[in-house]
């Protein structure tokens, strides 16, 4: 443009046409491919329109039902779908029953790897330690649903006897989820504790405080919104896991608070019904998108909270 | 920060109460190192447990792989002979001849409808002749551990409760198991099924993901204003999709592809359904399945990709008159490559594990055929596996093992290429 300028002002023919050929031309491939690219990013958008209508139409399809009831599904106690009971409770106790399982056995030990992995190891023995847990967190989750029913459930039973830990349980689903999602909890906190600034270790250390009062009572706190982020995440891919529960937690929905019980989890239920050719406009099909929708909205909830505390955390650095 | 400050001065590090009690100061100096060496300890040994997982993890898949088998057999392989050669030393023509004389007619006429036994290789013959007059089976398998520190006890159990049996040592991962179809019977089974399947679901998710989320990528990276409200909108909600369970991907997928679409899905509208009535539960539902499910990881990492390339380039294309669009065609994109492939690379591994999806879109748990294009129905590994394990009898336990070790396989390879893929690149950076 500023060229353009430039010519206007000195006169001439030859200078004309030079001004004609710098001018800024069309190029309409040039905006048909923007055009393009903005609909590639746009399929994300469709997709989640796609994820919530399908979910709601089909949960107001199970809720025009007349044996059920919006009231009755949040509040039953006993889902039984050929008995025309579709209480959810059963299926939200067992899926919050494994997820606090999974996080008891996930919190302390991604914490305490995070840590070692952050303030204690040297490089090198860091560089052997990462690809094991990357391997880790590559394995299939239908891995470590064989890995629950061949591994822990034999193990649980050895050790706590037979009468006592069902062939199928909640306890050694959980303690798997709890081992799948241990890298996620160890890299995220990991990338958390690296950020808190080496100024703050330097300055306990100066103080005269041990490695572990640096890391606990300075590194730690320093990066707990980031850690707090990690667990909100692995909570949220705890209730979201499907096929650990679905081999390994039993099939039967039971509303039961002894870990050692078999009860199907929401997950669980959704992938055994619609395992097979499940027929469309039953409402045994119906009924596994309201499921669906309670699930979306949990993680959904989760999620958002995850993303808050760590656009937070973010800001406290940059 | 200003907590963190304050606890730490808080902590025992408070100076004693006059500069000369030292004897008062050792001693806590040494109970807090003690504490300190405690809990090293403490993470040094929740680190090992990861690792043991990992490795009980590995062992247990590998020990119902391989272990002792007790095979009965209905005949002795060295009482099958034709004209006094054995079983083991036949040539093609000798096999053909043992199996017509060995079998009824009428069975040897189906094979040969099946397919002409003399056109047949030696290997398959071979097979077929162990199949069918041998008939060995399995009628009980050890754990590798058993099998190797047990060996002993292994031998007696045998001796004792499968007396007529012979006792092998037997891989359940084999060349024949991985180019066998599917079947009822577990010993015969394959997975070659399962991983034709899965492989043409992959290229579907690779052939749909991959020009879609690099396109995401760089609209979001080089053209999209980041103030706008759509674009902020866009850049949202792919952090909100890259955390949904994968179970509701599957069921978006049996409800848009399998179900609205599936004159689409099951190819009703080009002419190409397969079998008899017209079924959205094909190939091409699973493989947009699983690629919208990897498409918020994509294009995160194609962002990140494009974002590593630095602006000077841009200039520079700028400079000498490039338009926006050959800029990014032939600068941002060859430089931002290997970062796109090597994230391109782990999300598509992910793919290929992922069950839950494909299992609520209908993947049929027994197809014999292999699949023939993007309208068949269709089995995938990690289907299988989940099939085979929920069985309760042991032979399915040991090809569940089986084909996980085949997945693994597969998906070592895959990684390993990403690593080399990403190292490579860090070097040339």
């Amino acid at each position: 443009m500023a060229i353009a300028a430039e010519t206007v002002s000195a006169s001439g023919r030859a200078r004309a046409e030079v001004r004609a050929s710098l001018r800024r031309r069309s190029r309409p491939t040039e905006s048909v491919i923007q055009g393009l690219l903005f609909l590639c990013g746009a399929i994300s958008i469709l997709t989640t329109i796609g994820i919530v209508f399908v979910l709601t139409r089909e949960s107001l399809r199970f809720f025009a039902d007349p044996d059920v009831s919006v009231w009755k599904f949040l509040t039953g106690t006993t889902w039984q779908p050929h008995l025309k009971q579709f209480g959810i409770l059963p299926l939200v106790n067992a899926t919050l029953g494994t997820s606090a399982i999974a996080m008891v056995v996930a919190l302390p030990l991604g914490l305490a790897v995070a840590i070692y992995l952050s303030e204690y190891a040297s490089s090198p023995m860091r560089n052997a330690l990462k690809p094991v847990l990357e391997v880790l967190a590559g394995i299939p989750t239908v891995v470590f649903g064989y890995f629950a029913l061949m591994f822990m459930t034999p193990l649980l039973r050895l050790v706590l006897g037979a009468d006592l830990v069902s062939g199928y349980n909640m306890a050694s689903a959980g303690i798997v989820i709890g081992i799948l999602i241990l890298p996620l909890v160890t890299s995220m906190s990991e990338d958390a504790l690296h950020a808190v600034p080496r100024s703050l270790r330097e300055a306990s250390f100066a103080l005269g405080a041990t490695r572990l009062e640096t890391s606990m009572h300075v590194v730690l706190p320093a990066a707990l919104s980031g850690i707090a982020a990690a667990f909100i995440l692995a909570i949220s891919r705890a209730i979201g896991e499907t096929m650990v529960v679905a081999i390994a937690s039993g099939a039967s929905p039971n509303l039961t608070f002894n870990p050692f019980q078999p009860a199907e989890t929401m997950t669980g239920h959704i992938a055994r019904i619609s395992s097979g050719d499940l027929s469309f406009n039953t409402i045994d099909y119906d009924s596994i998108f309201a499921i669906g929708l309670m699930l979306f909205l949990m993680t959904l909830g989760l999620n958002a909270v995850s993303q808050r505390i760590v656009r937070r955390f973010r800001e406290q650095y940059e | 920060m200003i907590d963190a400050r304050s606890s730490a001065g808080r902590n025992d590090v408070q100076p004693p109460p006059s500069l000369g009690a030292t004897e008062g100061f050792e001693p806590r100096v040494d109970a807090r190192r003690r504490r300190a060496d405690l809990w090293r300890q403490g993470f040094r040994a929740s680190t090992l447990v990861a690792i043991l997982v990992l490795a009980a993890l590995l062992l247990n898949v590998a020990n119902s792989a391989f272990g002792y088998t007790a095979v009965q057999v209905k005949r002795d392989p060295a009482t099958v002979l034709y004209h006094g050669v054995a079983l083991d030393q036949l040539d093609a023509a000798g096999l053909v001849g043992l199996l017509e004389s060995e079998l009824k007619p009428g069975v040897v006429r189906r094979l040969n409808g099946e397919a002409p036994l003399v056109s047949r290789s030696v290997r398959d013959l071979h097979a077929l002749a162990t199949e069918r007059i041998v008939q060995p089976k399995v009628v009980r398998t050890w754990s590798l551990l058993d099998s190797v520190f047990r060996r002993g006890a292994v031998r007696r159990a045998h001796a004792a409760e499968f007396p007529n049996t012979a006792l092998v040592f037997r891989s359940w991962l084999t060349a024949d198991f991985l180019l066998s179809p599917q079947d009822p019977d577990p010993e015969k089974s394959g997975v070659s099924t399962a991983i034709k399947g899965s492989l043409w679901m992959i290229l579907i998710t690779i052939l749909f993901a991959f020009p879609v989320g690099v396109g995401a990528a760089i609209y979001l990276e080089e053209y999209a204003d980041k103030r706008s409200r759509i674009n902020q909108l866009i850049q949202t909600n792919i952090n909100n999709l890259a955390g949904v369970p994968s179970i509701i991907y599957g069921m978006l997928g049996l409800a848009i592809l399998v179900r609205f679409l599936q004159p689409f899905t099951s190819g009703a509208i080009f002419g190409m359904a397969g079998g008899d009535s017209p079924n959205g539960r094909t190939i091409l539902s699973g493989g947009l399945t699983l690629g919208l499910l990897i498409l918020p990881v994509l294009i995160i990492n194609g962002q990140e990709a494009i974002r590593a390339v630095p602006q000077s380039l841009r200039q520079a294309s700028f400079g000498l008159g490039g338009t926006k669009w050959q800029t990014i065609w032939h600068h941002v994109l060859p430089g931002a490559l290997p970062g796109i492939l090597t994230g391109a690379i782990l999300a598509v591994s992910r793919a290929i594990g992922e069950t839950a999806p494909i299992l609520v879109i209908g993947a049929s748990t027994y197809v014999a055929l292999d699949p023939s294009g993007p309208f068949s129905k269709f089995t995938a590994l990690p289907i299988q596996i989940y099939q085979w394990t929920s069985r309760p009898s042991d032979v399915f336990r040991n090809i569940a093992a089986a084909a996980i070790l085949a997945l693994l396989i597969l998906l070592l390879t895959l990684n390993a290429s990403a690593i080399f893929l990403r190292n490579r690149y860090r070097a040339k950076g």
